[in-house]
C-alpha cells in the first residue's frame, strides 16, 4: 500500500523530474496502445519516435514544425506565468495568419526588402487583436478567460473559412477553397539552402531567450511572476493587474499570430481552410510540459513537433491512424497532470499489517 | 451563589479528571507534542499557557478527538480511553468551544445550537433549555436572534452554550478571549468561574499571562511542544510566567517616553470615507487624524471592524474618493496608488505576511525588491539590479537578525517571526517619513517582538510618523503615544495613552450597538 503524503514544500528535484517520468510513461502506454492495435510495440514506437529524425531530411522537418509550437508556446508560458489562462493561440494563429495574409494579398506585387518585415508585424498585430477581445471581456466584466479564448478559436476559424471560400478565394484556383500563393516578397526567407528550414526556426529559439531574460530579469517579469503567484502581494506592491493582464494577453496573442504568419507564408504557402493542425493548443502542453520556462519550452516544443511528424510515420509505414498523434499528446498531458502530484507530495510506504485506519 | 460555595481545594492530586501521559504527535518536519503530560482536577480551572506553536492546540485536538496522538494514554475518570473523535469526545463529557467559531450566519441562535446536538431528541424543549442555561450562568442570549446580527461575544456564547447543553465535565476553551472586550472577559470569567464552581473542569488554553493569573488555579506551562513547568499563576509574577514561556529572559521594556514633536504632522486622513471593495468588508466612515513626526499612533479594535479597509487606504490599495482625504507632509495623495505613496515615503505593511505583505515562493531577495525597488534604486532601465537587490536584503538580514540561510531563501522556508523581522526590516530600512503597520508582531515569538518593537522605536526617533494598527491592546499600550478606537468604521478621536483606561477602551471597542443588560450577578 502507498499513500500521498504531503511534503510541506515544493520538490525541486520533481518539478523537472515529473516531465520525464510522464513522457517515459507516456512512451510505455503508447506501446501498449500499439501492441492492441496489432502493430509490433518496438518497431512502432521506433518509428513513430526515431526513424522520423535519423536524416536530415527529418530533422529540418522537425524544426518547421517546432517552430510554432514554441513561438506560441514561450508566448503561453509568460501569459500563464501571470495567471492569465489564454487557451485561444489558435484563433490568435488564425488571426495573425488572416491579418498578415490578407496584406500580402492585398499587394501581391510589392517586391521591396521592407514589404515582408510589415507582413510580419500586420500578422502581429492580428493575434494581439483578437487576444485584445479577451482582455477586454475579462477586464470590464470579469468574464473567465478560458471560455472567450477557446470560443474565439472557432470563430476565427468561420473567419477563415469564409475569407478563403469567399472574397479571398483564388480565382484562377478552380474553385479550391483557398487563396493565391503569395508573392515571393511576402514568403518568409530559407535559412539553409536545400533545406525546409525558414526564419520562423531561427526565431523561435531567438525569441525563447529572449522572453526567459525578460522573465528573470526586467522588473515587467517580476511583476508577472508576482501577479501569477500571489495576486494580493502585487495589488501592495502596487502592480496594476489590468495593465499586466494586457501585457501576458498581447505577448501571447502577438506571439501566437507571428507563429501563424510565418507558417502561411512559409511551409503553407497561401491561406487555405486549414492552416494549423490544432498548434495553438498543442502549444498548451509545450508551456506546461516545458514547466512555464522558455527553455524548456524549446525541448517540449520538440517533443511535440515529433509526435506530428511519428504520426506521419506510422500513418505510411505501419497502416496506423493519424490520429495516434492526438492520442500520444493527449496521454503525455494526462501523465504530465498526474506526475505534478508528486511536487507537493511524496508517495510513502504504508505497512499494511499495522492497523492504520481502524475505524472512520 | 458562587461566593458562599466553598473553593474546591488540593482536590486535583487525589482523583483527576483528565490524566494524559507522554503525548507524543509528530507531523512532517515537527514534533508537535514531545511526552507531553497533563492532568486536569476536578472543579479546576486549569491553564495550558504557552507561545504560537508551543503545541498547545495540538494537545487539545487530542484530547478533543480530532487529532490521534502517535503514542501516549488518555485517562479519563480513572479508565484508559481512545478518544477517536469528537462526538466520541463529547459522548464521554468533553465539550470545546474553538478559538474560531463554526456558526451558520443566517440562522438563528437555536437553530444553530440545534444542529450542533449529536441526537434529534436533545431538540425537546431546546428553546427552555437555551434560556435556562444561559441565564443561569450569565450568558444572556436570546434564542431567536439571528447569528449575524450577534457580536463576536455573543457568538462565543453560542458555542459555550451549546457545550453546556451536554452537561459537560471538562470545558477545553481555545484562547477565547482574543475576540472580547475588556468588559467581556469579565463576564466570561464570572461564568468559567460559576461553571467549576458547579464542578465542570475547565482547561483554559491562552498565552495572556495575565488572565491566567486572575482566572486559572493551576497552569502547565508548553514550550516547542514540551511541558517546561507545572505550577500555580497566582503565585508568578506575569514576568516569571512569561520568562517560562519563552526561554530568554525578557529584555526590560522601556518605551514611550519620547518627546513627540509639535512639528506640522506628517500623515493627516480628512474625512476618508470609503466603500470596502469585500462582500462582507465594513465601510469607512469619516475617518479623520493626523499623526506628528516622531509619534506612533496605536489604533485598537476587534477584528472585522474595518481595520482591513484603513490599511488598505492608508497603503494606496484603495484609493481615496479625493487626494484631499490623505496628506502626506502636506502633499495630496489620496488618489495616488502604493507605487506612488511609496515613492513620496509612505511606506506599508499589511498584517498578513503570506500573499499579501511577502510572496512565500520567490526568494528574500525579490522579496526585498517587492517593496524597496523604488525607495531603494534596486532597478535600472526596467532591469533588475541584482546585486543591489541582493545587497539589499543581506542588509536587512543582517541589520534585523534574521534567521535564515541568505537572500536566496524563499520566504516561506522561515518560520513566521523571522521573516516578520525581514518584511519590517525592509520597511524600516527605507527610512520611510511614514509608516503603517497592522498587527506587527502577529503569530511573532516575543523575542522577535521586543526586536521589532525597538526597531520602531527607533524609527520614530528618527522623525517618522508611524501607524500601527493592532488587536493586541498590549502593544498599543507598551508602544504608542496615542491611541484610537475603530469600530464599525467609525474612529474615536486618538487620546494620549497614558490618560486613558482600559474601561474606557474597552467601551469604544464595544461600538454604541454594543448596549445590552447585565444579567451578571457580581
Amino acid at each position: 500500500m502507498f499513500r500521498l503524503e504531503p511534503r510541506g514544500e515544493r520538490s525541486t528535484f520533481w518539478t523537472y523530474g515529473s516531465p520525464v517520468l510522464a513522457v517515459l510513461l507516456t512512451i510505455l502506454t503508447m506501446g501498449a496502445i500499439f501492441a492492441v492495435m496489432g502493430a509490433p510495440p518496438v518497431t512502432a514506437i521506433e518509428t513513430f519516435l526515431i526513424s522520423p529524425i535519423t536524416s536530415v531530411a527529418g530533422l529540418s522537418a522537425l524544426a518547421v514544425r517546432a517552430a510554432p509550437l514554441i513561438i506560441i508556446g514561450v508566448g503561453l508560458a509568460f501569459c500563464y506565468r501571470a495567471n492569465v489562462w489564454n487557451i485561444g493561440g489558435d484563433g490568435q494563429f488564425t488571426l495573425g495568419a488572416i491579418a498578415g495574409g490578407g496584406l500580402a494579398l492585398l499587394f501581391p506585387n510589392e517586391a521591396f526588402w521592407w514589404f515582408y518585415p510589415v507582413v510580419l508585424v500586420t500578422g502581429i498585430l492580428g493575434g494581439m487583436a483578437w487576444a485584445a477581445i479577451v482582455a477586454a471581456l475579462k477586464l470590464r466584466f470579469n468574464a473567465n478567460e478560458i471560455l472567450t479564448s477557446l470560443m474565439l478559436v472557432y470563430i476565427a476559424q468561420l473567419v477563415l473559412v469564409w475569407l478563403v471560400t469567399g472574397p479571398w478565394r483564388d480565382p484562377h484556383g478552380f474553385g479550391f477553397p483557398q487563396s493565391a500563393m503569395f508573392s515571393a516578397g511576402a514568403t518568409t526567407p530559407m535559412i539553409f539552402s536545400g533545406t525546409t528550414i525558414h526564419l520562423g526556426c531561427l526565431l523561435a529559439p531567438l525569441l525563447a531567450i529572449v522572453l526567459w531574460q525578460v522573465m528573470a530579469r526586467s522588473v515587467l517579469g517580476f511583476q508577472l511572476r508576482v501577479v501569477g503567484q500571489a495576486p494580493r502581494a502585487a495589488r501592495y506592491a502596487g502592480f496594476s493587474n489590468a495593465r499586466l493582464t494586457w501585457i501576458a494577453l498581447l505577448v501571447s496573442g502577438g506571439l501566437s499570430g507571428l507563429a501563424g504568419i510565418i507558417e502561411v507564408t512559409g511551409p503553407v504557402g497561401q491561406l487555405t481552410t486549414s492552416i494549423t493542425p490544432g498548434y495553438g493548443f498543442t502549444a498548451v502542453i509545450v508551456a506546461f510540459l516545458g514547466r512555464l520556462h522558455p527553455v524548456g519550452v524549446i525541448f517540449a516544443g520538440l517533443l511535440l513537433a515529433l509526435s506530428y511528424l511519428g504520426g506521419d510515420a506510422a500513418q505510411i509505414n505501419l497502416n496506423l491512424p493519424n490520429a495516434i498523434t492526438g492520442i500520444f499528446q493527449g496521454v503525455l498531458l494526462f501523465y504530465l497532470l498526474g506526475a505534478d502530484i508528486l511536487i507537493l507530495y511524496r508517495l510513502k510506504r504504508v505497512n499494511p499489517a499495522a492497523p492504520v485506519t481502524e475505524n472512520s | 451563589m458562587d461566593s458562599t460555595t466553598p473553593p474546591p481545594t488540593a482536590a486535583p492530586a487525589s482523583d483527576p479528571l483528565l490524566i494524559l501521559r507522554g503525548i507524543v504527535k509528530q507531523f512532517p518536519g515537527c514534533l508537535a507534542n514531545d511526552h507531553v503530560d497533563l492532568t486536569v482536577g476536578r472543579h479546576e480551572i486549569h491553564a495550558l499557557l504557552g507561545e504560537n506553536g508551543a503545541g498547545k492546540s495540538t494537545l487539545v485536538k487530542i484530547i478533543y478527538g480530532v487529532m490521534k496522538p502517535d503514542a501516549g494514554t488518555i485517562t479519563w475518570d480513572g479508565k484508559i480511553v481512545t478518544i477517536a473523535n469528537p462526538a466520541q469526545a463529547r459522548a464521554l463529557g468533553i465539550g470545546m468551544v474553538f478559538q474560531h467559531f463554526s456558526l451558520f450566519e443566517a440562522l438563528t441562535v437555536a437553530e444553530n445550537i440545534a444542529l450542533g446536538l449529536n441526537n434529534p431528541e436533545d431538540r425537546v424543549g431546546l428553546y427552555d433549555r437555551i434560556v435556562d442555561i444561559s441565564t443561569r450562568y450569565g450568558l444572556p442570549l436570546d434564542p431567536k436572534r439571528a447569528v449575524h446580527d450577534l457580536s463576536v461575544g455573543e457568538r462565543q456564547r453560542i458555542e459555550i452554550v451549546r457545550c453546556l447543553l451536554q452537561n459537560p465535565k471538562l470545558l477545553i476553551m481555545d484562547e477565547p478571549t482574543s475576540v472580547l472586550t475588556p468588559q467581556e472577559v469579565q463576564k466570561l470569567f464570572g461564568t468559567l468561574r460559576r461553571l467549576a464552581a458547579e464542578g465542570c473542569s475547565i482547561l483554559y488554553i491562552s498565552h495572556k499571562l495575565e488572565e491566567i493569573r486572575a482566572l486559572c488555579e493551576r497552569a502547565t506551562i508548553m514550550r516547542l511542544g514540551k511541558v517546561t513547568a507545572h505550577c500555580i499563576p497566582s503565585e508568578k509574577t506575569a514576568r516569571e510566567l512569561a520568562e517560562l514561556m519563552i526561554s530568554a529572559k525578557l529584555k526590560t521594556q522601556n518605551f514611550g517616553a519620547r518627546a513627540v514633536s509639535s512639528h506640522a504632522p506628517r500623515l493627516v486622513l480628512d474625512r476618508l470615507t470609503i466603500r470596502s471593495n469585500q462582500p462582507f468588508g465594513t465601510d469607512l466612515k469619516d475617518i479623520s487624524f493626523a499623526v506628528a513626526p516622531g509619534e506612533i499612533l496605536g489604533i485598537a479594535g476587534i477584528a472585522g471592524n474595518g481595520q482591513t479597509e484603513l490599511m488598505e487606504a492608508l497603503s494606496g490599495e484603495i484609493p481615496a474618493g479625493s487626494p484631499k482625504n490623505i496628506l502626506l507632509d502636506g502633499i495630496e495623495i489620496g488618489h495616488e496608488g502604493p507605487m506612488a505613496r511609496r515613492k513620496r515615503g509612505c511606506c506599508a505593511l499589511p498584517e498578513e505576511r503570506n500573499g499579501h505583505g511577502a510572496v512565500g515562493g520567490m526568494t528574500l531577495s525579490e522579496n526585498g525588491f517587492l517593496s524597496a525597488n523604488m525607495r531603494g534604486a534596486l532597478q535600472r532601465l526596467g532591469l533588475i539590479n541584482r546585486k543591489r537587490t541582493r545587497a539589499f536584503a543581506a542588509g536587512v538580514i543582517e541589520r534585523f537578525d534574521v534567521r535564515t540561510t541568505g537572500p536566496e531563501a524563499e520566504a516561506r522556508s522561515l518560520s513566521g517571526g523571522n521573516l516578520q523581522k525581514f518584511l519590517i526590516g525592509r520597511e524600516v530600512v527605507q527610512q520611510p517619513s511614514v509608516l503603517i503597520l497592522s498587527q506587527p508582531t502577529w503569530g511573532v515569538d516575543a523575542g522577535a517582538a521586543a526586536a521589532i518593537y525597538e526597531a520602531l522605536v527607533a524609527l520614530a526617533k528618527g522623525g517618522t510618523a508611524i501607524v500601527i494598527i493592532s488587536q493586541d491592546l498590549d502593544e498599543i499600550l507598551m508602544l504608542c503615544d496615542r491611541i484610537a478606537v475603530i469600530a464599525a468604521g467609525r474612529i474615536s478621536p486618538p487620546v494620549k495613552v497614558m490618560d486613558a483606561t482600559i474601561e474606557q477602551i474597552g467601551l469604544l471597542m464595544g461600538g454604541s450597538r454594543h448596549q445590552e443588560p447585565e444579567h451578571v450577578p457580581a
